[in-house]
């Protein structure tokens, strides 16, 4: 039977290429709009742990507690030490030194007065270090707008709109004034030797990277480092296994009732990281419910314009003796099949499109210049498992609901006044 | 009712007094600490977080306007020196042979990491031009009776929009000063201690100053020699200076 209704559909387009097409449409929409989802919240994840929250983060207790404030004065120490623990326990984790400061960079002219002078914000990487990975990590090749990283001390990369109101260029020198760790006065001459553009709008316009040992050394914090970040391999967040780890490391700690002692934060705990993990939980499954609601009104609709529409067709077979429940079978396989083809083509459509925006993607950087959070400015999909059959929950179920409660009609029909409906 | 305008006129009448003796004790306490010029050798104790740290300078300042000072001590600060012209600061590295312009509200950036910020070390005007006064009340302080005096800005250039001093009553000197924004919000504390004659004024020569809007001991300034109203050459507050 399945057979026979599937070549009915094939030869009578006008009945059911309108539902494929309604079914396909939403169904395209569906997965298209959860990659993009998907991809947009995902990335703002993904760059917040790559920028600054790291998959895990070790700090001291007291650091932890002002973070906000870049404490360097109530940065780890030892901590050559606390990384050979670190690498001993969680191997799977690539564990790397990051110092977050801050000061002004200044300009001078030829008469010593001020070029360009602003408040910066400092990051200091683990560059030269090639196991650590961070140039790869932070995308920072590939980030270059002009010039090369840093490969050797007293070099920097400045965010490339920092560098344009600061009216300097490449291989020109700045001077960095700061506060070491011990509050005494900081200062260093850098040479510029790439400009970048990062990910992040307010990044563009004050941010400069330096390598994690001339901060050292400039910020007085030999053996010492404000932070450091684990990522796990293949540089995926695992929300339980970061957990898991968590509760072991500060097991561990528990006892060091010392305000510098280390500290272990998943991302999910930082910068209101876990709120907004179980928001895009929440916001991905209403977006989905919602929308899956929608399309499934849409396409009921559909079913029951359908089973309204073959109001006759179905009196003449009552009338030819077939049973009430045979014809709302067959109305019903009808809707399923009608239901996958559509479902298929738009879920193929729609995982192309998913795969192409997150290729490309879509460029927002224009609507946040002025932003200071951060945000990416290339809004990409991603491609997840779900979305091969996400499509299928409005696109198939719908549409047999629509044509079972449609099909309902059916039951209803006297087969003794079915000639006069049939105005023979 | 008669009665009744009487009491208000004793009253009116009585408003101006005290704010003149406000203002007369206001420039008693102006004659001890300010001074057409002066030379200060000062230790700064800054408390840190993990240790504490002793930056010993000597500072040159003439009026409100110019301001000179060098690091003396310890290696990591020998040799920093900072110049003030107008509203204008140049701080000077030496181990980057760099001059640094600083202004506005970079100002009121913390000095060297301590509680007192650029603007607060160079500070040398007279209280009387800054700011109208009241007597609010008395008090005692390690044993000597103050005056308690709430001083409101009267120009819009101060760092501080009210302070609240309590001033000995003997010496005039303030023992105590709270320091305010415009809001209300208590911002500094400064506890005057070890009180000194030195030529013929009385003159604190520890100075406690607390960043209310920190954790935290504060930093202690403390003088060890200073000398007022005598001939600077005018070399010391120029540029050239700096990198000399």
């Amino acid at each position: 039977m399945i057979k026979f209704i599937f070549k009915a559909i094939l030869r009578d387009k006008n009945r059911s290429l309108l539902p494929i097409i309604v079914v396909a449409i939403g169904v395209f929409l569906t997965v298209s709009l959860s990659g993009y989802l998907n991809g947009a919240l995902g990335d703002m994840i993904d760059l917040t742990a790559k920028f600054q929250t790291g998959h895990v983060k070790v700090m001291s207790k007291a650091y932890a507690e002002n973070i906000d404030q870049m404490p360097n004065d109530l940065a780890l120490l030892n901590i050559e030490k606390l990384h050979k623990e670190l690498r001993d326990e969680f191997p799977d984790y690539t564990w790397v030194n990051r110092i977050k400061f801050g000061g002004i960079i200044d300009v001078p002219n030829k008469n010593g007065m001020p070029k360009g002078q602003g408040p910066a914000l400092g990051m200091a990487i683990e560059l030269f270090s090639k196991s650590s990975g961070e140039s790869k990590r932070l995308n920072l090749v590939n980030s270059l707008v002009e010039g090369r990283l840093p490969e050797e001390s007293g070099e920097v990369l400045i965010g490339f709109e920092f560098a344009d109101k600061l009216g300097v260029k490449l291989g020109e020198e700045l001077t960095f004034m700061g506060s070491t760790m011990n509050g005494s006065m900081a200062f260093a001459v850098f040479k510029i030797s790439g400009m970048i553009r990062f990910g992040v709008s307010a990044m563009n316009k004050s941010t400069i990277i330096i390598d994690f040992t001339d901060a050292q050394q400039i910020l007085d914090m030999a053996d010492g480092t404000g932070e450091i970040l684990g990522f796990y391999e293949d540089e995926v967040f695992i929300k339980k296994q970061a957990q898991a780890m968590q509760e072991l490391f500060n097991a561990k700690h528990l006892n060091n009732l010392d305000k510098y002692a280390p500290i272990m934060k998943t991302l999910g705990e930082q910068n209101s990281m876990g709120t907004y993990l179980n928001l895009i939980d929440s916001v991905s499954f209403l977006f989905i419910f919602i929308f899956v609601l929608i399309m499934s009104i849409v396409l009921w609709n559909t079913g029951l314009i359908g089973g309204l529409r073959r109001y006759q067709e179905f009196g003449i077979r009552l009338a030819l003796g077939e049973e009430k429940s045979h014809i709302y079978k067959t109305m019903i396989y009808e809707a399923v099949l009608i239901g996958i083809i559509g479902s298929v083509i738009g879920t193929i459509l729609g995982i192309i499109v998913t795969l192409l925006m997150q290729k490309y993607g879509i460029d927002i950087s224009g609507m946040i210049k002025d932003a200071t959070m951060i945000m990416p400015t290339i809004i990409k999909s991603k491609f997840t498992p779900e979305l091969l059959y996400i499509g299928f929950v409005p696109g198939l179920v719908a549409m047999v609901i629509g044509n079972m409660l449609s099909g309902i009609g059916i039951y209803k029909r006297e087969t003794a006044s079915l000639f006069k409906e049939l105005e023979v | 009712m008669k009665y009744f305008i009487l009491l208000i006129l004793v009253v009116l009448l009585l408003i101006p007094i005290q704010a003149q003796d406000a203002i007369d004790i206001l420039k008693k306490v102006d004659a001890n600490m300010s001074s057409d010029t002066r030379i200060t050798k000062s230790n700064m104790l800054i408390y840190g977080q993990r240790n504490s740290r002793t930056v010993t300078s000597i500072g040159y300042s003439e009026s409100n306007k110019k301001s000179f000072s060098e690091y003396l001590a310890p290696k990591r600060e020998k040799g920093t020196k900072m110049l003030k012209l107008d509203d204008y600061l140049w701080v000077y590295s030496p181990s980057t042979d760099r001059i640094i312009q600083l202004s506005g509200h970079m100002l009121k950036q913390s000095l060297m990491g301590s509680d007192l910020s650029y603007k607060d070390m160079m500070e040398n005007r007279k209280l009387t031009d800054m700011y109208n006064a009241e007597i609010v009340g008395n008090d005692t302080i390690e044993n000597r009776r103050v005056f308690v005096i709430q001083l409101t800005a009267k120009i819009e250039d101060v760092s501080y929009f009210s302070r609240k001093l309590w001033i000995d009553q003997e010496r005039f000197i303030p023992l105590k000063q709270e320091l305010y924004a415009k809001s209300g919000q208590l911002l500094k504390r400064i506890i005057l201690s070890d009180i000194k004659l030195i030529d013929g004024r009385w003159y604190p020569t520890k100075m406690n100053y607390k960043d209310m809007l920190k954790n935290g001991k504060g930093t202690d300034f403390v003088i060890i020699d200073i000398k007022f109203n005598i001939d600077i050459p005018a070399h010391i507050f120029s540029k050239a200076i700096l990198k000399k």
